[in-house]
Parts: C-alpha cells; sequence; structure tokens
C-alpha cells in the first residue's frame, strides 16, 4: 500500500547523513565533554563546532546558543528563566493565545506563583494585532511571548513589528519558532528577538534535542542547575549525539532551505486547491498567504477529524487533527477556539504538514482518499443530512 | 489504539443509515458537545426487526452505535433495554478509557428510540381506546 506521511510538525525522520554524523558519538567518542584530557576536551570543541552550525541558521552567533532536551525545555527556559531572573523588576507577562502548550502551561504555572499573565486574542486568521500588543503592555511587564508561527493552522506572526514595541520598552521578547526554522529563513536580527526556541525534531534531527537562542545579556535562570555545561545556563551532561545530528541537520537545512521551500509551496497550493474544488463546505484554516509554504489545514463541515484521520490511516495516510475526540483530555484545540471556530466545525480539523519527501502524486493520492473519506462519514453523520435539507 | 473489531465496525458499518417511517427514534449528544448519534429502530411482535444509525463522532461513536445496533437487532425491547455501556465496550474487546463515554451514548441513543417508540404507541392505544 502507498504510504504518505504529512505530519512533519510532529515529527520528521532522521536524514541518513545526520545518522551517520551521529554513530561515532555513541561509540569511541563517548568520553564526557567536560573531562580535560583528550578524548573529552575533543568532543566539547566537537559541540561548539554544532552550537555554530544551530546559530548559523538563525543568523545568531555560537555563544547565544543553549542546547536543551526539547523544544519544550527551550519554552520554559525562556519563560520561568526570563520571569524568574526579572522579578524585582516587575511580574507581568504576555503570550498570545495560540501558543504551545509548552509556553501556554509555562505562564499557568507563574500565574499561580503569583505573576500575571495576559494572554493575547488572535483574529480570525490567528494574527496578533501589534496595537493589540502595545496597549495590553503595563509598566510592570517584563517578558513578551509571541510563536513565530503556529503548528496548527500555519500562520506566520508579524514578529518584528511586535518586537519592536517591546525593545522600545526593554521588555524581553521570545518568540516559538519551532514551527519555522529550516521550513522559512529565520534570522533573529530581522526579528528582533531576545530569546528563540528551536527544536530538532522538526527539522530531520533526532527526538531529545532542541535549542533556545539567548541575545547576549539577556538575563535568564537556569531551571537544571548543576555544573557549568552551557556556561551555567543548564546543567547535565550533554546529549552529545543528539548535538551533532542537530548541527548536521541545521546545516542541511539551510544549504537546502530556498528549493525546499518551492517544492513543499507547490505540494501546499495543490492540495489547498485541490480540497477546495473537491470537497464543498471545507474551511481553510490560518491565514490565507501569511502561512508555513508546507502546512495546509482545514476544517471539514459535519464530520468528525479523529475519524477522518483514523480513515485516511487505514489508507497509508498520516497527518494531524485538533478535535477534541483526538485529545486525551477530550478539549477542542485552543488554537481552533481562539480563531473562533464554532465546537462543532472545529471537531472537523485536519492538518497536513509537507517536506522536501512528499511529491505532487502524495498530494493527488490524499485528496482522492480525502474526498472518499468526506463523504463516506457525511454519508453517517446525522448533521450533514439537516444541512443538506435546509 | 482501537482493537481490530473496533475498525471493522467503524470501517463497513451494517446498520448506517436511516429508517423511513420508523416506530421510534432517539436522538442524543450534540455536535457542539462532539458527539451526536440518531437512532432508527422498527419494531415487530414487540421485537426490534431493524435498528438503523446516524452518527456524527469519533471511531469509537461510530463503531459502538453500529455494535448496539447489531446486538439489538432481533431481540425483544426488554432484552434491548438490557444493553449497557459495559456490555457494548465488552462487544467491542475494549475501548480506550476516555472513549467510554461513547459508549454510553449509543446505549442511550437506542434506549431513547425505544421510549419513543413507547410514547407513541401507548398514545395510540389511548386514541384507539
Amino acid at each position: 500500500m502507498k504510504k504518505v506521511y504529512m505530519d512533519h510538525a510532529s515529527a520528521t525522520p532522521v536524514r541518513k547523513e545526520v545518522i551517520d554524523a551521529m554513530m561515532p558519538y555513541f561509540g569511541e567518542k563517548f568520553g564526557n565533554p567536560s573531562t580535560i584530557y583528550d578524548i573529552g576536551s575533543e568532543i566539547k570543541k566537537d559541540i561548539d563546532e554544532q552550537r555554530e552550525k544551530v546559530a548559523t541558521l538563525i543568523g545568531a552567533e555560537g555563544k547565544e546558543i543553549i542546547f536543551t532536551s526539547s523544544g519544550a525545555e527551550a519554552n520554559n527556559l525562556a519563560i520561568k528563566g526570563v520571569a524568574v531572573a526579572k522579578q524585582k523588576k516587575g511580574d507581568h507577562i504576555i503570550i498570545s493565545a495560540i501558543e504551545h502548550h509548552s509556553v501556554l502551561n509555562s505562564a499557568r504555572y507563574l500565574e499561580r506563583t503569583g505573576f500575571e499573565v495576559t494572554f493575547l486574542p488572535v483574529d480570525e486568521y490567528g494574527l496578533v494585532s501589534p496595537a493589540r500588543l502595545a496597549k495590553a503592555i503595563r509598566p510592570e511587564t517584563i517578558l513578551v511571548s509571541i510563536m513565530h508561527a503556529n503548528n496548527e493552522i500555519g500562520t506566520i506572526q508579524p514578529i518584528s513589528d511586535l518586537s519592536a514595541i517591546c525593545r522600545e520598552k526593554e521588555i524581553v521578547f521570545h518568540t516559538d519558532a519551532v514551527a519555522t526554522v529550516g521550513n522559512i529563513p529565520v534570522d533573529v536580527n530581522d526579528l528582533g528577538v531576545d530569546l528563540l526556541t528551536i527544536s530538532g525534531v522538526s527539522l530531520g534531527a533526532p527526538k531529545g534535542i532542541g535549542a533556545l537562542y539567548f541575545r547576549k545579556n539577556t538575563r535568564l535562570m537556569p531551571l537544571i542547575h548543576g555544573g557549568i555545561q552551557e556556561r551555567g545556563r543548564r546543567g547535565g551532561t550533554e546529549n552529545v549525539p543528539g548535538i551533532i545530528g542537530f548541527g548536521k541537520a541545521s546545516e542541511l537545512a539551510m544549504e537546502e532551505l530556498p528549493e525546499n521551500m518551492n517544492h513543499v509551496r507547490k505540494l501546499r497550493d495543490r492540495l489547498i486547491s485541490g480540497v477546495s474544488e473537491r470537497i464543498e463546505q471545507v474551511k481553510l484554516t490560518g491565514h490565507p498567504e501569511k502561512r508555513l509554504p508546507g502546512h495546509a489545514s482545514f476544517c471539514v463541515q459535519a464530520i468528525e477529524g479523529e475519524a477522518m484521520l483514523i480513515m485516511l490511516n487505514v489508507k497509508g495516510i498520516y497527518a494531524n487533527t485538533g478535535s477534541a475526540c483526538a485529545s486525551k483530555a477530550l478539549k477542542t484545540s485552543p488554537v481552533l477556539v481562539a480563531i473562533g471556530l464554532s465546537a462543532d466545525l472545529a471537531q472537523g480539523s485536519a492538518v497536513f504538514t509537507m517536506n522536501r519527501t512528499n511529491s505532487i502524486e502524495d498530494i493527488d493520492y490524499i485528496l482522492t482518499e480525502l474526498e472518499l473519506s468526506v463523504k463516506k462519514l457525511r454519508s453517517l453523520s446525522p448533521i450533514w443530512r439537516e444541512k443538506a435539507a435546509a | 489504539m482501537y482493537s481490530q473489531i473496533v475498525m471493522d465496525n467503524f470501517s463497513n458499518p451494517s446498520n448506517a443509515g436511516e429508517i423511513e417511517n420508523a416506530d421510534g427514534i432517539g436522538e442524543v449528544g450534540n455536535p457542539v458537545c462532539g458527539d451526536m448519534m440518531t437512532f432508527y429502530i422498527k419494531v415487530e411482535d414487540e421485537k426490534l426487526a431493524d435498528v438503523k444509525f446516524k452518527t456524527f463522532g469519533c471511531v469509537a461513536a461510530i463503531a459502538v452505535s453500529n455494535m448496539v445496533s447489531e446486538m439489538a437487532k432481533g431481540k425483544t425491547l426488554e432484552e434491548a433495554g438490557s444493553i449497557t455501556k459495559q456490555s457494548v465496550a465488552e462487544a467491542l474487546e475494549g475501548l480506550p478509557k476516555e472513549k467510554m463515554h461513547c459508549s454510553n451514548l449509543g446505549a442511550e441513543a437506542l434506549a431513547e428510540a425505544i421510549k419513543d417508540y413507547k410514547s407513541k404507541n401507548s398514545t395510540s392505544e389511548s386514541e384507539a381506546g
């Protein structure tokens, strides 16, 4: 059976080149980078080389990169690390309503410990308005965190406009760029951010590795206290193979970026126009233009997303959904709620995220199977009947 | 995540659809809650001669609907009344914990359809009498 993987926002396959680069670090290059003899200290050098590669991908310097265990840890470090470091200056934090759970729940945690948090609403496309941000800022505001692009709806935020407002007032600005780094050009200076989160799993590196970019002089309290690894900002012996893989994946992403963007944009546009031609009553979620080149997301009327995706799964197609039924907590995705979708329409969510390995044939296969699945589920749906009658 | 029998009931539901001039109709849930089931029954000699359903919901909701209709078909109204969320889930060889409420909905929708039949029937009887 044909297999089409289109959930690259959740995980990307680790590339052969990346695995090859990592292999020696499981075996002969096993030394602890904090030691002084050569089999350890050489590895320290290797780590710093990867730091440069990751930094290059985002227009930063190597010494501004802290390796973490994941994008989630980097987000936690950014939010909690700044809040604790700057709490004498103020106790107010602003985040958007559509942040990843690792930002959202870090902010909620801080709320319970006495910080005040403003959750900025977004418009129907998921965009944060700079005017609204400016209005939400108070004298006590110490940190603003707004994600670069949203993984569920693909919308890309006007980060440089938002960060400019904060820079003027000396408020630390963080962006979660897990969905963008490796998929579109990202430059920390163009974006004007102080902190930026990257994850390995979304760019062809293995799981269990991420990084936080921090601009020089940004004060940050570590989450993991320990030795002097990561210049004292994150304790614990380094995940050396993960870091090596992350560096290699960053290098490849940098080289291939323009070509990959063109490729996935064509696939995305074919999928979006194909869906709108072949399936009635479907809403494209997120912004039609200001969106990730490899991201197509929809809400299909009168059917439920988990059923749709399992039906596609049976056909060898792997995609994602924000449907309440697909979450353990049975809650509709906060992102779909924030863009103002009704609960029943949000149930019909389907998200396709593609990369360089996908082809035009993959898109055509999805279009055929998606059309069939929607037709079948609608034939079972009591509310589709009501719509037809109305 | 789902057993083979859940997948079979979901992929090829034998009783999906509506019954024209159904003797009883039961509707539970609503699209805003995420699941909605409508059951249609045909009653002959106090037995369920036919049971059909339409469901808006996840894999579990659709599989439960079909299993309930399968279990109920041919049973007396009284026997069908003893179908519970546990017996449906067992027949499906288990459901993920967070999906047990779907099982409940299916049993409820059938019970509603039987209730609807009984109320219509008692009205027509009293009218006749």
